[in-house]
């Protein structure tokens, strides 16, 4: 499938010029068109920031909604129609800040949907304040003494929950971003995928330049099946290797679960209410 | 005392600590007596534990439909004695007492019924319950034979000694209970209906939930808070039979924004909860309103602030429904009046909110809930959901402007269209835009669906005679306390108008209203929300309300002592209403 079907004519990108996201949305329209999924068949949720813009810029049907709250409007959709292609996209300010108790929660409930998270360790829609990634020094108008808390390790978190697809990608690294975008929409089941961005406005510690000396690509040896070895990589911060961490197969999805599903996937509009279950359910109130 | 008072009804009250097992004497109380023919009507108050404090149930009993609590017991079942010490000082001097005496102190309305003793030798202390609903039957003059038919269905797969023992222990409760009917302790003159045998029996919270399905909702998820809980879990119950998604969540933001993210794929979704997680779900409702996203909120109230009284009941949360969510949008309250109303509006809810693509809050409270009565029918016509979407072609605009404001809704995955949902302003195909123009086109579209919403609203019920001086208005669960209260005040120049639409009010209310030259307005809260509604929305004064707050529903001798107090005092200005501030109870 070409990327052209994703384009969207004569739009106005509200991203600064530079900005890492444009290079994110060739990267995704580019893994879509390879995975041949249909604008139709696919549904973007987001929440409010940059990043989450990014669905206005592509063809598909989307959800747009609240600032953190993407991850929940996803499992529903997937939910209701398990037939669709579901990812729920986002800065990291809204992913993990702001959606920090979804994030959890939607790792534990491991619906089958793709989480791509624009990291760009800083909050670019607001100009500027510490995000939960940013790096301790960071110094912004509001974190004037410069950030002085631990920052949230998103890999290692999902890890921990046992998520069964966890990756990083830079991108700088168009191709390796293509193979790993494919891998994780794939997946059966959530897929967290933590973007390296730069904001070239109101970030100048994590620059290209930064990003390039500061991260490596997972040696071929690493084995995306060691949960501990994948927690060792996650937990590296010196320089940040890119890749899939950890991969598990097989674990049930939240679908899956849903006894709904058990016979038919078809989704949850086009099934009329048993009225004849509900007149007998409503008849045994007459009883003892 | 042999005969019946006025009201026609035999009123008992049971009380206990918590885990004394006063749920199950209810529960084999009103199933049994409306089997044998009464119609029944039980509400409850309890404490915020799991263990101890003091509880009570009343049931009524009659020979009519009740719908509504009584001051007045008849029939008072004390099962220890902090619950004789809190309720006895309500019991009048023709109260029948029952208890153990050895456990209770002194009273002369007290008749010696040692539960505990009974049960024991029966064969375990547990039993105490059975001996209680036993000695009820008995004094009632019903038969034991479907007694038997409940202890095997409640104890379907425990050991069959249980039910034995069980049987043992009612029985001998139903001799006591017979012996004390001879002496005409109670009236005797209760009629039973045959007819009412096969009546349904729901309480507040299962008619709800069966609203719910009827209305065609197959996704349900909330996060547990007191009186909502028991809808998302009568519905769990139901997954299988129904194909229902049934989903706890982390918080009630997830579940706000789960049903609607259900509601765009084309699920019909809802959520229960109480104040405080309603609150937290501000923002959805809001999201809801600029997406145009069809969803339906069950906000059982409480009383608050914040954590409040967890069990108790108030209408304190009618200003919270109105106007939470920041913005301007339409929203549907629909706030039923009975179990009736809490199936049939429950069901509605769900067209209206996919009809008419606005957010919709049933309003309940513990009082409604918690309650259990009689009924003959459902109303199940058209029982089938129609739903309001549409197979999109590749044009389609989730967003397109028309007349009355509805766009059609499509979804995703359904005809090859792509199905946009924004919360910033929009353009008509769902993708921010910042013309300022366009900002007031969708402005004006969204508030024509409130329009709608006036136009084709749940008419008031008008209660009593036509022709009146006073009109005495209520909302919500207090609508058969109004009604019953009415009938106490045949003599007076009353008449009432029950809301169940309380937002937007419909468009008829200020000619209902203009009927009567002084209005006084009925609510479970402390400053009159719905008086300075009504004020507010038809420009006619509300003269004076009457207003209760202790966390417990209003009884009909109550409320008709206060109207009559109030309209037969000469102070009550004719001219002007009240200000907001002056609200007060009288
Ligand atoms: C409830 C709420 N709080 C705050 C905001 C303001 N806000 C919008 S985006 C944002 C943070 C954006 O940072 P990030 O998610 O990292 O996205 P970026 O712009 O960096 O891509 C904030 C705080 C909001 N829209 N809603
Ligand atoms: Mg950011």
């Amino acid at each position: 499938m070409n990327s052209k079907v994703y384009d969207r004519e004569g739009i106005d990108i509200s991203w600064c010029p530079g900005c890492g996201n444009y290079a994110i949305l060739k990267i995704l329209k580019q893994a879509l068109s390879e995975l041949a999924i249909a604008p139709q068949q696919l549904v973007i949720t987001s929440g409010i920031g940059q990043a989450a813009k990014t669905p206005h810029y592509l063809r598909t049907n989307f959800v747009n909604g609240l600032h953190g709250r993407a991850l929940p409007v996803a499992v529903a959709v997937k939910a209701a129609h398990p037939d669709l292609t579901v990812l729920a996209e986002g800065g990291d300010g809204d992913m993990y800040g702001e959606g920090g108790n979804h994030f959890l929660h939607a790792v534990r409930r491991n619906p089958d949907l793709t989480h791509l998270v624009h990291n760009n360790m800083v909050y670019g829609l607001t100009k500027g304040q510490a995000s939960p990634t940013s790096l301790p020094g960071f110094v912004t108008p509001l974190q004037t003494r410069g950030v002085s808390q631990e920052p949230f390790n998103p890999l290692s978190v999902a890890i921990a929950l046992n998520a069964g697809f966890v990756a990083r990608v830079f991108v700088g690294a168009f191709d390796q971003a293509v193979t790993v975008f494919k891998a994780a929409i794939r997946h059966r089941g959530y897929a967290l995928v933590d973007i390296l961005q730069p904001c070239v406005t109101f970030n100048t510690l994590n620059t290209y330049e930064w990003f390039g000396t500061h991260t490596y690509p997972l040696e071929a040896a690493h084995d995306p099946a060691d949960r501990q070895a994948a927690f060792a990589r996650a937990c590296e911060t010196e320089r940040l290797p890119l890749g899939i961490f950890y991969r598990v197969e097989g674990q049930k999805t939240f679908e899956e679960q849903l006894p709904v599903y058990r016979d038919t996937p078809e989704p949850l509009y086009r099934r009329p209410l048993d009225t004849s279950r509900l007149q007998a359910l409503i008849a045994q109130k007459r009883g003892l | 005392m042999t005969t019946l008072s006025e009201d026609g009804s035999l009123n008992i009250l049971l009380g206990g600590a918590a885990g004394q097992g006063i749920q199950t004497i209810e529960q084999g109380l009103t199933h049994l007596l409306k089997q044998a023919g009464y119609h029944v009507f039980a509400c409850k108050e309890y404490m915020s534990r799991i263990r101890g404090g003091s509880n009570s149930t009343r049931i009524r009993v009659a020979s009519s439909p009740v719908a509504a609590p009584l001051e007045r017991i008849d029939l008072f079942i004390s099962l220890d004695r902090e619950a004789f010490e809190r309720l006895s000082p309500h019991l009048a001097e023709q109260t029948l007492i029952l208890g153990d005496q050895n456990q209770l102190p002194k009273h002369p309305g007290l008749v010696h019924l040692p539960l505990d003793t009974i049960a024991e030798e029966a064969g375990n202390v547990r039993y105490a319950g059975s001996v209680a609903i036993g000695a009820v039957l008995g004094l009632l003059n019903t038969c034991l034979e479907q007694l038997d038919d409940y202890l095997r269905q409640q104890f379907a797969d425990r050991p069959t000694a249980l039910i034995a023992g069980n049987r043992v222990a009612a029985t001998a409760g139903y001799r006591f209970g017979r012996q004390l009917r001879e002496r005409e302790m109670l009236p005797t003159d209760l009629r039973r209906l045959a007819s009412v045998a096969g009546d349904l029996l729901l309480s507040g919270t299962e008619a709800i939930a069966l609203g719910a399905l009827a209305g065609g909702c197959n996704f349900i998820a909330s996060y547990p808070m007191s009186p909502g809980t028991g809808v998302l879990t009568f519905l769990a119950q139901q997954e299988e039979q129904f194909g229902l998604v049934v989903d706890q969540t982390e918080d009630e933001i997830a579940a706000v924004n789960m049903a609607l993210g259900a509601w765009y794929t084309g699920a019909r979704a809802l959520v229960s909860t109480s104040g405080g997680g309603f609150a937290l779900m501000g923002e959805g409702l809001s999201l809801a309103g600029v997406t145009e996203s069809p969803l339906v909120i069950h906000l059982a109230q409480r009383p608050g602030p914040a954590t409040g009284l967890p069990t108790r009941t108030e209408q304190g949360d009618l200003e919270l429904a109105l106007y939470s969510g920041h913005g301007e949008f339409p929203r549907l309250i629909l706030a039923p009046g009975s179990l009736q109303e809490a199936f049939s509006l429950t069901r509605h809810a769900f067209d209206r909110a996919d009809a008419c693509q606005v957010p919709v809050i049933l309003l309940t409270d513990q009082y409604l809930v918690d309650s259990v009565g009689n009924l003959p029918a459902l109303d199940l016509h058209n029982l089938q959901p129609h739903h309001h979407i549409i197979e999109t072609d590749k044009d389609y605009c989730r967003y397109r402007i028309t007349d009355n404001g509805l766009s059609p809704r499509g979804l995703p995955g359904h005809g090859s269209g792509l199905v946009c949902l924004d919360s910033h302003e929009h353009d008509e195909e769902g993708h921010i835009s910042e013309d300022l123009t366009l900002r007031v086109v969708m402005s004006d579209k969204r508030r024509r669906k409130g329009e709608l919403l006036r136009r084709e609203a749940v008419v008031p019920q008008w209660l009593g005679s036509g022709e009146c001086e006073v009109l005495a208005i209520c909302w919500g669960s207090t609508l058969h306390v109004l009604r019953e209260a009415l009938q106490r005040l045949r003599d007076l120049p009353v008449a009432g108008l029950h809301f169940s639409q309380v937002f937007p009010l419909p468009a008829e209310t200020e000619n209902l209203l203009g009927r009567a030259s002084r209005r006084v307005v009925i609510e479970g809260n402390s400053t009159g929300q719905f008086a300075r509604l009504l004020q507010q929305s038809c420009g006619l004064a509300i003269h004076r309300c009457i207003l209760k707050y202790d966390g417990l529903p209003f009884s009909v001798e109550g409320l008709a002592r206060q109207l009559r107090t109030l309209i037969e005092s000469a102070e009550w200005p004719l001219e002007g209403g009240v200000k907001n501030h002056e609200f007060k109870g009288v």
